[in-house]
């Protein structure tokens, strides 16, 4: 069998039902199978909306999300969207093609070195010399996507092993003896955390991705019910546990409630679970939760004591860990006072926003939650965007907010809305974009038409690179330097695509809006002039202790 | 303070990149490096040695090791025993007087004249740290043209378990 045919073989058996991608001359021998395979390919406008519709329909459905680019541009094409999807750790195989073996290295045609320049950015890669390696590593590298801590993994081919013959033969089992991930944790370590539980005061629970990746939100529900714990969470956590919970803190860190900061930072014991102590969350080190001591539950060793000291790590995978915990806490901690502290905090801080002079951003998130129910998949592009919809939307389910954290990647949120819907074709999925993101992946509309992949995307749309914006009203005397952008008439720009478009420039507007555009059997730009300088608040200055909380109502 | 580290990995291309990646992307100037196969074909023994500004940065650079697809094994030796040693290879001029001061030196070090011919030596010589140290100022009194050295190997005095 043909190298090219055997790769769509080996994506067979792996269980893959769509790919997203783009042909180039060094993929010649895979896009003549593609045309036969049985899988659903979607032909994107660009690699880089292949790399994040792959990740976005891997977050929507917790399946290895594929895309494939040609050696070259199309590879250098992909990098963005893989290294997205490394920093929040998402399983997905890139595929792509390379200059024929004997050529590597020649500068021939459209080479780049794929593998070096993806090193750094994936958990794993392979450059394939031998057609007889390929099935196998194939498998492996859905093995390595999908296990331990997830990531990328690319898959480097030259056009000549895709040529070459040799026989079919999947390998049923992985043997991979050097990578091995710890799935159950130590049990003295698992018994300790329980005793400090016990005795604690102040207790917070921090919870990250990793709960989501896990599928542990039901144990982790059952703790913070357990222990009677306030519960705050990272961007990457949003929807691992309801917002409308009593025990809810929202999300913490720079953007986070100022309640879930002072809950944190008054604590005395954090169980942090799946998540890794990022510098948006923590703010300033040295005096981050001064009193707390720390349990940290996470699969991958790395991420333990890297920023914040930890006293009880564990390592494992968050839902065996959280499910022994739970039968070794035999005792409740004493938590009446502490819950007490911690709702008059959520009154006194609760998030407001002054309803007053143009559309509201955080109204047309709340609108936008009233028409769905709650119950839509949420993508974000990056900036005051995904804050507002990371703030005001009621996410009560994991896999329902799709936004890009570690790298923060504009142009993210439509293509990753795209991979979503083809993932969940049955729910309603909507990117809450800004005009300044929505610009950099904006090709992807006609992948959406022709492909009837009917995806809303509602532009917050202030005239301005907002966050960048908010930074240089806050700390930098209001000089504006290149964030006051003009757009195109993203209404004509929808129908130019066939697609719909719908501009709203009144509050009384804006609910109509939304219900005409999720009516609507095709893909919706909704076009919000909203008040240019809104800012995004609560917010902590870079630097900060996450209890120093500044400007707005909060 | 120097830290000599020992990595057992898959023995394949792209392995040695990614190990000397994580030392490279944190600004980290690896002080000496050897690399060879065992007697498993399949399997390489890397020695690393290097000078670290901040353990704490040194401690995520070992997790980052382990956490590497290809690789098998990491052993901080910092704390452990073990045996080190180097060899040299250096080009000395191979003069009269030169030659009764190299018998001095070979009476104090474990080392040899390899290959002469007209006015140029070749010595090999093998020592841990200090010895290689001392032997070097020695040596480079007498004119060194040339030099090539292993860098580090060291090997654990107990058995470690794979």
């Amino acid at each position: 069998m043909k190298g090219a045919k055997i790769l769509i073989e080996s994506l067979n058996r792996a269980g893959v039902e769509v790919m997203f991608g783009y042909p180039g001359g060094a993929l010649l021998p895979i896009f003549d199978e593609i045309y036969d395979a049985d899988i659903k390919f979607i032909l994107t406008r660009h690699e880089q909306g292949a790399a994040h519709a792959a990740d976005g329909y891997s977050r929507a459905t917790g399946k290895v999300g594929v895309c494939i680019a040609t050696s070259g541009p199309g590879a250098t094409n992909l990098t963005t969207g893989i290294a997205n999807a490394y920093m929040d750790s998402i399983p997905m195989v890139a595929i792509t093609g390379q200059v024929k073996s004997f050529l590597i290295g020649n500068d021939a045609f459209q080479e780049v070195d794929t593998t070096g320049i993806t090193r750094s950015i994936t958990k794993h890669n392979y450059l394939v010399k031998d057609v007889k390696d390929l099935s196998r590593t194939v498998a492996e590298a859905f093995y390595v996507a999908s296990t331990g801590r997830p990531g990328p993994v690319l898959i480097d081919i030259p056009s000549d092993v895709q040529m070459a013959d040799t026989e079919f033969i999947w390998p049923e089992v992985v043997d991979m003896p050097s990578y091995k991930p710890t799935y159950f944790a130590d049990p003295g370590q698992i018994k300790k955390a329980a005793k400090l539980i016990a005795k604690a005061k102040r207790p917070v629970i921090y919870a990250g991705g990793g709960v989501i990746t896990s599928a542990a939100c039901l144990e982790l529900r059952k703790l913070a019910e357990r222990i009677k714990a306030p519960l705050t969470w990272t961007l990457m956590g949003i929807g691992c546990f309801p917002v409308t919970h009593e025990l809810s803190l929202g999300m913490l860190g720079m953007h986070g409630t100022a309640y879930a900061n002072h809950a944190i930072m008054g604590s005395d014991l954090i169980i942090a679970v799946g998540a890794r102590f990022d510098d948006r969350v923590t703010g300033r080190l040295d005096v981050f939760a001064p009193d707390a001591e720390i349990i940290h539950i996470d699969i991958d060793p790395t991420s333990i004591s890297k920023n914040v000291k930890v006293d009880i790590p564990i390592v494992g995978d968050a839902k065996n860990i959280l499910r022994e915990l739970l039968e070794q806490i035999k005792k409740s901690p004493d938590t009446g006072e502490w819950l007490k502290t911690v709702k008059n905090w959520k009154k006194k801080y609760s998030l407001k926003y002054k309803d007053v002079g143009k559309i509201k951003p955080q109204y047309v998130m709340e609108q936008t939650y009233e028409s769905t129910k709650g119950g839509a998949i949420i993508t974000t592009e990056v900036g005051q965007n995904q804050m507002w919809a990371a703030q005001w939307y009621k996410y009560a389910e994991p896999r329902t907010f799709i936004s890009s954290g570690g790298l923060g990647t504009m142009g993210f949120g439509f293509p990753a809305a795209m991979g979503a819907k083809m993932g969940c074709p049955d729910k309603q999925v909507i990117d809450i974009a800004g005009d300044g993101s929505i610009q950099m992946n904006i090709q992807e509309l006609a992948t959406c038409v022709a492909n009837k992949i009917n995806v809303k995307v509602f532009i917050l749309n202030n005239g301005y690179l907002g966050m960048v914006r908010q930074w240089q009203e806050l700390f930098y005397k209001k000089r504006y330097s290149q964030v006051c952008l003009s757009s195109p008439d993203f209404v004509k720009l929808a129908d130019s695509y066939g697609a719909a478009g719908i501009l709203v420039t009144k509050k009384e507007e804006v609910k109509p809006a939304i219900d005409k555009a999720l009516e609507i059997d095709n893909t919706v730009f909704v076009d919000f002039h909203i008040e240019p300088e809104e800012n995004v608040y609560p917010m902590v200055p870079v630097g900060e202790a996450i209890n120093k909380i500044i400007g707005g109502l909060a | 303070m120097k830290h000599i580290i020992s990595v057992l990995v898959e023995n394949k291309f792209g392995v040695l990149a990614r190990i000397v990646g994580l030392f490279s992307a944190r600004g980290y100037n690896i002080a000496s490096l050897a690399v060879s196969a065992t007697l498993d074909p399949k399997i390489s023994y890397m020695t690393i040695v290097i000078e670290s500004q901040d353990e704490k940065i040194l401690e995520q650079i070992k997790k980052q090791l382990n956490k590497l697809i290809n690789v098998v094994t990491v052993i901080d030796f910092t704390k452990k025993e073990h045996v080190g040693r180097e060899l040299v290879l250096a080009n000395v001029k191979y003069s009269i007087k030169n030659k009764a001061r190299l018998g001095v030196i070979f009476s104090k070090y474990i080392g040899k004249i390899v290959y002469h011919k007209d006015d140029t030596a070749i010595i090999e010589a093998v020592g841990d740290q200090s010895q290689i140290k001392s032997l070097l100022d020695e040596l480079n009194k007498l004119g060194v043209r040339e030099l090539a050295r292993t860098g580090q190997l060291a090997i654990s005095k107990k058995i470690i378990r794979r």
